[in-house]
């Protein structure tokens, strides 16, 4: 290798080609651009005339040098550049590489094994033995000094902690090594305690050099979850100006596909170790966040488990017709209302709305009948692990649920009217509650004195009726039961949620019996609190890299000692299951700050900058094939064939292939605004293209006409006639489709079907044109006519008639009795009128109030109307000045349909004028 | 030369006369857009309209006085009819090379809007009674299906053919010498080569009281000058060559020299009783033959 400055060159022999350019100069600067040959015929004029500018003959110099530095970077290239090659260090003794090996060496791990190679093979090179000493992960016998090959063959095998190293046991690790020895620290560039001793401890055996890449590190450090929402806080170690980084919340779409559900970006200001990410998100979407990540850090400190502490649950109240407005304190669902505010997030509605929303728990108060059809799909949702809550009351006493036998969604059998006790018809005192047994769900809370019951409904005495009772009265009978359900469950509380027969609701204890049921959620604190005595069993676990994988294979933990445990070698970070709640360890705890080390002035310290070497042949190459393209341009912008027809297609075609991506998206919405805009500004005529470029003109050109003579003759002045594709473009803006069918015409899409009907309900018109009227009479099966009835099959189209003589189309501009096209023959056919034995001896039909949805024809409209550029009509009509009467008839059955279409019942409403005038002068 | 065998004439006549039926065809096509009327000289004469009546003078044949118009009146009136003379039409389209050019293959090239133009405007005169000659041929003007064919034969361009002198095939100039007196004359052309031949064809006509039409027609190529770059430009014969570096560059001057072209023609014309007009081949046959026509029905 040739050494040149930072650059050397691996074949530094190919560099003589160098000594070639200037040749190459001469020979090319000898060659102009060749000139085009033209043949023109007023080149006869052009003699004598002489070029003002006498420059490119020869080839311009920049052009030239153009050309140079492209040959220049294939010599430089083909010689092999390397940029920073690497020169070799000498040492001698056994030499020590530690390695921090925490998660904050994960993002640039494959930097620091390409370090540790490095390390190896030059320790080989000068054939000393080797340590390497994992510091997150000391066995018994922690340094065997071996030869550099052996150790490289272990490489492979060293990975990243997904927590910090404990110097305790590193100190005690190297107490354990005889000898001195050289030492090459890879440290993860956190300060932590102890870090000084073990540094003490090294330096005593022999030199110590450390290596730490710059760049800068980040950690999702503690979670806080409140109304607004989570709260994260991102940390950071390394860099000290502005930088921003994006935090992703993960988790599973409502299909079940893992997916980035919500985005965040959070800049550092400058000097800024922490900023605070929040994300306010909708609880269904929250509750499905199973990860926080930062965006491209490679680490576990930048990942953020989420647990049940995250989630909100989901309580669905089912609300019925409730005749008693204003009652509002007997209302079923006031005091739940009031119970749940805050802690979950309510939805009401009815029953079958709210499973579809799958909510965690659905309150039943006091509804005691559920259809068929609502029993079902709930049945199948505590099934799957919902919660049902249902409250008795009046409606559940005086029906029949649940009497004989045992009713799915309720825990036990009821005995018919239930109870009143200490009312003023009845015997005995309000009852109290006994305080709640050990294996009750409410074990533990305490028990006021004034909750009483004065009503309830009662369960009948059952063999399993004492495993579901969980609460009871003082004297024994049951105030709630509870029975599992598949995964979930259902639980009865025997009492109104109202005040009406107990004063529970209105007690704290109330809330505690919810929040006891998981109905609310609890903070994290709360259920950590409640670990003593559990074993907690891993889920799932985090390596250093930040991935998860199942843990379910590792020793259960003891709630006591995870309760207070840091993310260690004994309780790696990852998701733990207690006995009723999935909890998360993460790496970095509410205290944990990330802190950069300081190391002392005379250690040495390296980074990775200065030792990566790169070869910088593909650049050069690439550089070349650039500047090629850019001769290629250039070359042909000097011989003037630059905008030429060919070159211009293929040039747009190279720019638009990465365009295109981005472009593909955006351009349907533009596209459509542009188009609605240029339809909606002006009144437009529009056609439906069908495919066929011939029948398309046509129908362009056939509008166009129509256009103009509407133009010159009425107050309608129509923009110029639009193609509509059905599939694609809006049709609410067009007053009148006319639509030619042709035999081939693909049938549109089931999308565009839709938008047709909708156009049709709100008062669009379509022109079916058959265009065979020559031919066909009705009931003939012309290939366009039965193409007519395959397109018009899924269209809302009413019952038709052949028009009328009084139809209000005859009459509307011109008075017409026949609607002539380019074939005179063929009939009409219209929306049929309601009853029309009710006209009442009127001349004029005052019945069809709406303008008819459709007109089907078969006259060619299109090509009697069609003209071309210059007004002159392109397409024959009859013969002679039969002909062209004939031209001027469907001209006129043209204005009368727009205007028809254009006013409405209007025109047919103005033959009342002179009876409404008759009868205001009397 | 040998001798053909019969079937190489046969298949070479076939070739010969397979463009005409299209052309008669499309000529007739575009001639019937044209509403005819028979063109009386608007003097009494010869003819079998009626022109007018007036008081019999003496030395009228008693047969020619019309009896029924005298019946209601005291005078005698004889009934006259319109003078409907026929008339000799030259027709001389250019055939040269250059006439060949199109700029896109969506336009006719200037040669088959000549040829159409022409022959459809002898159908129509030859519908209104006049007697038409095509100059190239040399024939005499006259009149029916016959001379009809023989002109669309003479206007049968070959661009292949191999004229003996390039720089003449490049560029046409018509031949008035043959052409009768008192006629009318039309040419058309591009009339981008030497002006000179066609100066003194169109003196040599007007001393014998021909009167006419020049028509020039252009490219649109021909009056844009879309080109660009380093060009070498050659006549369509190759009879001419000119190279600029910068076509841009000389596009204004070109068309300077156009327009004086254009000024020129209206002049020579101008000074010897004709019309001239230019047509373009992106635009409608149809104004275009309305305008032949009618200029030769305002210079009778």
């Amino acid at each position: 290798m040739w050494i040149l400055g930072p650059v050397g060159f691996t074949a530094p022999w190919v560099l003589l080609g160098l000594l070639a350019l200037p040749i190459l100069w001469f020979v090319l600067r000898a060659v102009p651009p060749a000139p085009i040959r033209r043949r023109f015929p007023g080149v006869a004029l052009l003699l004598g005339l002489t070029d003002d500018e006498t420059e490119a003959d020869r080839t311009p110099w920049w052009l030239l040098l153009l050309r140079m530095l492209a040959v220049a970077a294939l010599i430089l290239a083909f010689a092999g550049p390397v940029l920073n090659p690497r020169v070799d260090r000498g040492g001698s003794g056994p030499l020590v590489i530690l390695l921090d090996a925490s998660w904050a060496s994960a993002p640039d791990w494959a930097l620091r094994m390409g370090r540790v190679e490095q390390a190896l093979e030059e320790a080989g090179a000068d054939n000393r033995t080797v340590c390497i000493l994992s510091a997150t992960d000391i066995s018994a016998q922690p340094c065997d000094f071996l030869s550099a090959s052996d150790w490289r063959a272990r490489l492979p095998g060293l990975a990243p902690a997904p927590y910090a190293p404990d110097m305790a046991d590193l100190l005690a690790a190297l107490g354990t090594i005889q000898g001195g020895y050289e030492t090459l620290w890879l440290s993860d560039g956190l300060d932590r305690l102890g870090r000084d001793d073990v540094l003490d401890v090294l330096e005593a055996k022999g030199a110590v050099s450390v290596f730490e890449t710059p760049r800068a590190l980040y950690g999702l450090g503690p979670t806080t979850v409140d109304e607004t929402g989570v709260d994260l806080l991102v940390q950071r170690r390394g860099t000290v100006g502005e930088a921003s980084v994006a935090v992703l919340a993960h988790g599973p779409d409502p299909a079940g596909v893992p997916r980035v559900l919500a985005r965040q970006e959070v800049t550092f200001g400058s000097g800024e170790d922490a900023v605070s990410a929040l994300f306010d998100l909708p609880p269904e979407l929250r509750n499905r966040i199973t990860r926080f990540e930062i965006e491209s850090q490679r680490s576990a400190g930048a990942i953020r488990l989420a647990d049940d502490s995250l989630k909100r649950r989901e309580v669905g109240l089912v609300t019925v017709r409730d005749s008693r407005e204003g009652l509002q304190l007997l209302s079923q669902l006031h005091y739940l209302r009031a119970a749940l505010n805050g802690k979950a997030d309510v939805i009401e509605g009815a029953l079958a709305d709210l499973i579809q929303a799958n909510p965690d728990v659905i309150i039943l108060a006091d509804i005691a009948h559920l259809s068929g059809g609502e029993a079902a799909p709930l049945l199948d949702w505590v099934d799957a692990g919902g919660l049902l809550l249902r409250f008795a009351g009046p409606n559940l006493a005086a029906s029949d649920v649940a009497r004989d036998a045992e009713d799915p969604l309720l825990p036990v059998r009821l005995r018919a009217g239930g109870r009143t006790i200490g009312g003023a018809m009845s015997w005995g005192e309000p009852k109290t509650l006994r305080p709640f047994a050990e294996t009750s769900p409410f074990y533990g809370l305490p028990v006021p004195e004034d909750v009483t019951v004065s009503a309830q409904v009662m369960a009948q005495p059952d063999p399993d009726l004492a495993a579901r009772v969980i609460a009871t009265l003082g004297d024994g009978t049951p105030m709630v039961t509870r029975k599992p359900v598949g995964q979930g469950q259902v639980v009865l509380f025997h009492v109104t949620a109202n005040a009406e027969w107990s004063t529970l609701p209105l007690s704290g204890l109330f809330v505690s019996m919810l929040d006891r049921l998981a109905v609310t959620s609890r903070a994290a604190k709360a259920q950590v609190d409640d670990l003593a005595g559990q074993t907690v069993q891993p889920l799932k676990r985090l390596d250093g890299f930040g991935t998860l994988s199942d843990a379910a294979a590792m020793v259960p933990v003891e709630g006591a000692v995870f309760a207070t445990a840091k993310a260690s070698a004994a309780t790696p970070p990852g998701l733990y299951q207690t006995r009723d709640s999935v909890l998360a360890l993460n790496i970095l705890g509410p205290e944990d700050h990330l802190i950069a080390t300081q190391w002392p002035a005379d250690v040495p310290v390296t980074g990775s900058q200065t030792r990566s070497e790169r070869p910088l042949t593909p650049a050069l190459l690439l550089a070349a094939l650039l500047l090629l393209g850019a001769d290629v341009i250039a070359s042909l912008w000097l011989s003037g064939r630059l905008f030429g027809a060919r070159v211009v297609p293929i040039l747009l075609l190279a720019l638009s292939i990465p365009l295109s991506s981005t472009r593909a998206q955006d351009a349907p919405d533009t596209l459509s605004d542009a188009f609605a805009l240029a339809a909606s500004s002006e009144v437009a005529l529009a056609y439906v293209r069908t495919g066929d470029a011939r029948i398309d003109s046509l129908s362009e050109a056939g509008l166009a006409g129509l256009s103009a003579v509407l133009n010159a003759r009425t107050s309608v002045e129509p923009s110029p006639p639009m193609g509509v594709s059905l599939d694609t473009d809006p049709l609410g803006v067009f007053p009148i489709l006319y639509w030619p069918v042709t035999a081939d015409q693909p049938i549109p899409s089931a999308d565009a079907y839709i938008k047709l009907n909708a156009y049709l309900r709100t008062g669009g018109m379509i022109l079916f044109d058959t265009r065979d009227a020559d031919v066909a009479s009705f009931g003939a099966a012309t290939p366009t006519g039965l193409k007519l009835q395959a397109l018009a099959r899924p269209l809302d189209i009413p019952a038709l008639e052949q028009i009328p003589e009084d139809h209000v189309l005859t009459r509307t501009f011109y008075l017409l009795r026949e609607f002539p096209g380019r074939h005179a023959e063929g009939t009409v056919w219209v929306e049929a009128s309601a009853n029309a034995e009710q006209a009442e001896g009127m001349p004029f039909r005052n019945l069809n109030d709406n303008v008819t949805p459709v007109v089907i024809g078969g006259g060619d409209w299109a090509a009697a109307w069609a003209v071309d550029d210059t007004g002159v009509p392109l397409v024959p009509v009859g013969r002679g000045f039969n002909g062209e009467r004939q031209r001027e008839l469907a001209y006129r059955f043209g204005v009368n349909l727009v205007m028809y279409v254009l006013t409405g019942n209007y025109k047919s409403d103005q033959v009342h004028v002179p009876a409404l005038l008759d009868r205001l002068s009397q | 030369m040998s001798l053909s065998p019969p079937s190489s004439l046969r298949a070479r006549a076939e070739a010969l006369a397979g463009p005409l039926p299209p052309l008669q065809a499309q000529a007739e096509q575009l001639a019937r857009t044209l509403l005819l009327g028979g063109h009386g000289r608007r003097q009494a004469g010869m003819g079998d309209e009626f022109w007018q009546y007036r008081p019999a003078e003496p030395g009228d044949a008693g047969r020619s006085i019309d009896w029924r118009r005298s019946g209601r009146s005291d005078g005698h009136f004889v009934r006259e009819k319109e003078w409907q003379s026929a008339q000799s039409v030259h027709l001389w389209a250019d055939l040269s090379a250059s006439m060949g050019f199109s700029s896109d293959k969506n336009h006719p090239t200037k040669q088959e809007r000549a040829g159409l133009l022409t022959m459809a405007l002898a159908i129509l005169l030859m519908r209104g009674g006049e007697r038409v000659a095509l100059a190239s041929l040399g024939t005499p003007p006259r009149i029916g299906a016959l001379q009809l064919r023989r002109i669309a034969e003479g206007l049968r361009f070959d661009p292949n053919a191999e004229a003996a002198d390039v720089e003449a095939a490049d560029y046409g100039a018509p031949d008035a010498t043959s052409f009768l007196p008192k006629s009318r004359a039309v040419f058309l052309s591009d009339f981008l080569g030497p002006i000179e031949p066609l100066e003194h064809a169109i003196g040599a006509a007007a001393d014998r009281g021909i009167t006419g039409l020049l028509y020039q027609i252009l490219d649109p190529a021909e009056e844009a000058f879309p080109f660009q770059g380093r060009t070498v430009f050659t006549s369509m014969a190759g009879g001419l060559r000119h190279e600029t570096l910068r076509a841009s560059d000389l596009r204004d001057r070109y068309l300077d020299r156009l327009s004086e072209r254009k000024t020129q023609l209206a002049h020579l014309a101008h000074q010897a009783g004709w019309r001239f007009a230019t047509h373009h081949t992106n635009t409608p046959a149809q104004p275009a033959l309305l305008w032949l026509y009618e200029g030769l029905e305002g210079a009778r």
